[in-house]
């Protein structure tokens, strides 16, 4: 049962910008930044380990003359998360 | 991990979805459709103005100047111009609606995003407090004969409501939002030109932001 726990979602971080792309399309830096009131750095390092396991899909452009980085969910990472949330659930006692 | 810190987690990670909710198949097509609405309103207003000044029933003098002292409104109770302006923009403001809720309907399928969700709900809830808080100052302003600072007023409560919202919805409204708000403070000073203020922050705005969202959001998306 435990094995379900999918580890790159130990960090609850990692878990939380899950969250908000499940339920969002594309979410930029600072939005992410908000809603998980974390730092700058420790945002972008969790950002990149997922962007590594192909977790969520990264578009860098231009608004005006300021970068901005936003982020979106991939079809295995909304799977990976579900899955996540599942076992979660199953670790659970049935009331 | 225990259950207890199983729940703890589930729970925050629902708040954390439901909070980071937003109300994304608000139509671009309904701004366009309202903008256009709100500018044949104006254009009705402006020509029934020009038809009352013409057979001489109002002089500029009565509406410029006194605009402050409510003694001609409370003798008069509602005048005529008034009355027709109340009635001018109560209709443009069912067309809008109308469409803004059709157009949204549709795009609602489309998304799959339901129409009345927990995002909907927020995104009104926020909108509303400031429209309503404005709709009824502009009654006490025209119940107060300063019926000229009335375009000023609504500009400025409908940017606060939009930059209110804004935070559930698209990213376009905020700045739909702050362009109100600096056409409507910028119509203060400029009270005589009101209905253009009015037909620019409810006709050519809405029809600009309208259709950037369109084109952003929507036709790009249309397979998708």
């Amino acid at each position: 049962m435990i094995d379900r726990l999918n580890k790159a979602f130990e960090s609850r971080v990692r878990l939380g910008i899950m969250a908000v792309l499940a339920v969002n399309e594309w979410v930029d830096h600072a939005q992410l930044k908000e809603f998980l009131s974390v730092t700058d750095g420790n945002l972008a390092s969790h950002l990149a380990a997922l962007e590594e396991l192909k977790y969520v899909q990264v578009r860098k452009r231009f608004i005006g003359k300021r970068p901005n980085t936003s982020y979106k969910a991939t079809t295995a990472g909304a799977r990976a998360f579900r899955d996540h949330l599942d076992a979660i659930e199953s670790l659970i006692p049935k009331p | 991990m225990t259950d207890q810190d199983h729940l703890q987690e589930l729970a925050r990670i629902r708040g954390l979805m439901d909070r980071s909710t937003r109300f994304l198949s608000l139509s671009g097509l309904s701004g366009v459709l309202a903008g256009a609405a709100a500018l044949v309103g104006a254009f009705a207003a402006r020509a029934h103005y020009t038809a009352l000044y013409a057979s001489g029933s109002v002089s500029r003098e009565n509406e410029g100047l006194n605009q402050y002292d409510p003694a001609p409104i409370i003798e008069r109770g509602f005048s005529e111009q008034v009355a027709f302006l109340v009635l001018d923009g109560l209709l443009v403001l069912a067309i809008a609606l109308i469409g803004a809720l059709w157009f949204t309907w549709r795009r609602s399928k489309r998304t799959g995003q339901g129409l009345w969700d927990a995002s909907a709900r927020r995104m009104l809830w926020n909108l509303l407090v400031p429209l309503a808080a404005g709709g009824l100052f502009t009654l006490a302003l025209l119940w107060n004969g300063a019926v000229l600072m009335a375009p000023s007023a609504t500009l400025v409560f409908y940017g606060v409501a939009l930059l209110n919202a804004s935070k559930y919805t698209l990213d376009e409204i905020r700045w739909l939002g702050l362009s109100e708000i600096a056409l409507g403070v910028v119509a203060a000073f400029w009270p005589t030109a009101g209905l253009l203020f009015w037909a620019l922050g409810f006709g050519v705005l809405h029809i600009f932001y309208g259709g950037l969202m369109y084109l952003r959001h929507e036709r790009g998306n249309a397979a998708a």
